[in-house]
């Protein structure tokens, strides 16, 4: 007798819970190949003010936490990575139709990513901050501070996981909380990795994965009052000239699309990009 | 009006309450009287608010709902903390809300402190409604609020306090040990004795609204017989609760409450109104109780003398919503005031 398989259900991952799209919309995921993968929730803007809602109400937890705690945090996530790369690397192949050895190279990549970035995390403001030069008896001081809600286009092209994590990593490391547009054509492993999350150590609501189509929930987080900064680097095939513009409405920090392999490359660029700049004065001493 | 109503409509409240319950106020008549209301079918209810909270209003319609929302607002701040300044900056949001939409209507009412209400009425100056049907009124919480737990005398001089200082409404709490073990004509009495001290030098007297507490009342049934008990005693609205104790207001308990509402309008003519408080954070959910009175007593309980919310985070929710309808883009906190 022939098994009668259990196929899964993709859903989003908004305020460390699992939920369907508020519209209850869902799109077909096909194989490489075109053949029926799965069903994966198509969120709608409402879905995606409520992940802004979650992003800001996780955001005092996550950029209050202590620095050397959230590169803990974002080291856990490494760990759970390596435990689940079998399922990953199954995906990458499922849904890329590359061969199992590329999505290992694949997967390895964006472990070590995220290990590159978790390290970063207590040391980036050692170099994106400053005792500043001053002639008088006090202390100027530059600290980098998390900007807030940062959402992000995922990369729509290249490897679906390194694409997400290299988005997703940078803007956590300082603090900011995440939602996040997945790569619409192949989402499987950004709700994979929404799964690994909610197993990690990582607060509900720090990072919120959407699926569905970036077009359509791009400009409602452009225009969002409540995001502090955009991250376009996957809407090179948008208007997002047109998402810059909203996003100036409200004074949303905006980082550019990004073409190519090189796109979102590891850099310190990156994660100094969504931190706001904080310059003090203390006094040296009462002598 | 049926000629039945006509009658009780010409009788004052004492003795509206006497020939309805057939006797004197007494514990015996008003237990024969309470008991003798049917009881509530408690899923009924609640399949009933569940339904009313499940319509869509979308659009101008939304629109419409939201500026309501905002004039039915009892803007309140009931904090231990409270200061002079935070009130003043209290009855500013009552009177802009929106400073970047002079559209935006104001609130019904700010909500304070006995000890309050002077710098409230002053902060409001020439926008105070003193018995007027424009302008914001000022509501104080009084007898020993929000305990209830004072002796009659000490209830009656807050409440004093709070009018001669110039309230225009007082939100009391019921006696709930009293009223839980039975001693309806304790209840009763009290809340005569209140709306007797409600009244001002000049024969007016301040609104009365009583807190039943519907938290720690247990049962539908008993939200149901001290909603009729503060209206037989003579309240001008019944409102939920103290916002103190969890759970504060919610959409059975309201709905259950605004029910004895209409039945004592069939009965009597006359119209009391209702205030759910606490608990309500969000437009969604008062868009629900907009429903809820619109189809249970009418639309025309939705004005300021019959239905109010009180509520403190609401506001700030309302108008991120009214941002969101004018602009077309969603709205923040940072957008409106940290209270």
């Amino acid at each position: 007798m022939t098994r009668l398989a259990v196929p899964k259900t993709y859903k989003l991952y908004i305020g460390g819970k699992f939920p369907r799209s508020e519209s209850g919309r869902v799109y077909e995921i096909r194989s490489h190949g075109g053949d029926f993968l799965a069903n994966a929730a198509e969120a709608s803007r409402k879905d995606a003010r409520d992940a802004v809602v979650a992003a800001r109400s996780a955001l005092g937890g996550w950029a209050g936490a202590t620095a050397y705690n959230r590169g803990q945090v974002l080291y856990r996530i490494a760990e759970l990575l390596e435990g689940r790369r079998v399922q990953f690397i199954d995906e990458i192949v499922q849904t890329e139709g590359v061969t199992p050895s590329a999505a290992s190279a694949q997967v390895d990549e964006a472990i070590d990513r995220w290990v590159w970035y978790a390290g970063w995390a207590d040391k980036y403001m050692q170099v994106a901050g400053n005792a500043n030069p001053v002639s008088g008896p006090y202390f100027n001081i530059s600290v980098p501070e998390p900007t807030g809600v940062v959402a992000i286009i995922a990369p729509q092209s290249g490897g679906s996981l390194l694409g997400l994590v290299s988005a997703v990593a940078p803007a956590l490391v300082s603090g900011n909380t995440v939602v996040v547009v997945a790569n619409e054509t192949m989402p499987l492993s950004a709700v994979s990795l929404g799964e690994v999350l909610a197993t990690s150590d990582v607060p509900g609501g720090v990072v919120n994965i959407l699926t569905g189509s970036p077009a359509e929930m791009a400009p409602w987080l452009a225009s969002h009052a409540d995001v502090n900064a955009i991250d376009l680097v996957g809407a090179g095939d948008l208007d997002w000239v047109h998402l810059q513009i909203d996003a100036a409405e409200t004074l949303t920090r905006v980082l550019q699309p990004e073409n190519g392999p090189d796109a979102a490359s590891p850099s310190l660029a990156r994660i100094v990009a969504f931190t706001e700049t904080k310059t003090i004065w203390h006094t040296k001493g009462l002598i | 009006m049926t000629s039945s109503q006509s009658a009780m409509a010409q009788l004052n409240n004492g003795d509206r309450a006497v020939a309805l319950l057939g006797g004197e106020a007494t514990d015996a008549n008003l237990r024969r009287y309470l008991h003798g209301i049917p009881g509530i079918d408690a899923v009924g209810l609640e399949q009933r608010a569940a339904d009313l909270g499940s319509r869509s209003v979308k659009t101008s319609s939304k629109k419409w709902a939201l500026d309501k929302i905002i004039s039915l607002i009892d803007l309140t701040t009931l904090e231990g903390a409270d200061t002079p300044g935070k009130v003043r900056s209290l009855v500013g949001k009552a009177l802009t809300p929106d400073p970047g939409d002079p559209t935006c209507p104001r609130v019904a009412a700010v909500c304070v402190y006995g000890d309050l209400v002077p710098i409230a009425v002053e902060a409001l100056g020439s926008a105070h409604a003193a018995g007027t049907a424009t302008g914001i009124s000022v509501a104080a919480v009084a007898t020993a609020f929000p305990s209830g737990r004072a002796s009659l005398a000490v209830k009656l001089a807050d409440v004093g306090d709070a009018v001669t200082g110039g309230a225009d409404e007082i939100d009391m709490v019921i006696d709930r040990g009293a009223f839980l073990s039975g001693r309806f004509g304790q209840v009763y009495d009290e809340i005569v004795a209140v709306k007797e001290a409600c009244k001002r030098a000049d024969g007016s007297h301040a609104h009365l609204k009583v807190i039943l507490e519907t938290g720690e009342l247990n049962t539908y049934d008993n939200v149901r017989r001290a909603s009729w008990l503060a209206i037989l005693a003579g309240g001008d609205f019944i409102k939920t609760s103290t916002g103190k104790i969890a759970p504060a207001a919610t959409l059975p308990v309201t709905l259950s409450m605004l029910e004895v509402v209409r039945d004592w309008k069939r009965l009597t003519g006359a119209r009391v109104g209702v205030k759910p408080a606490g608990g309500i954070r969000t437009s969604k959910d008062a868009i629900k109780y907009v429903v809820s009175v619109a189809e249970t007593v009418g639309e025309e309980w939705l004005t300021p003398s019959l239905f109010r919310f009180g509520a403190s985070s609401l506001l700030n929710d309302v108008l991120m919503q009214r941002q969101k309808m004018t602009t077309g883009h969603y709205s923040g906190p940072d957008y409106v005031t940290i209270d």
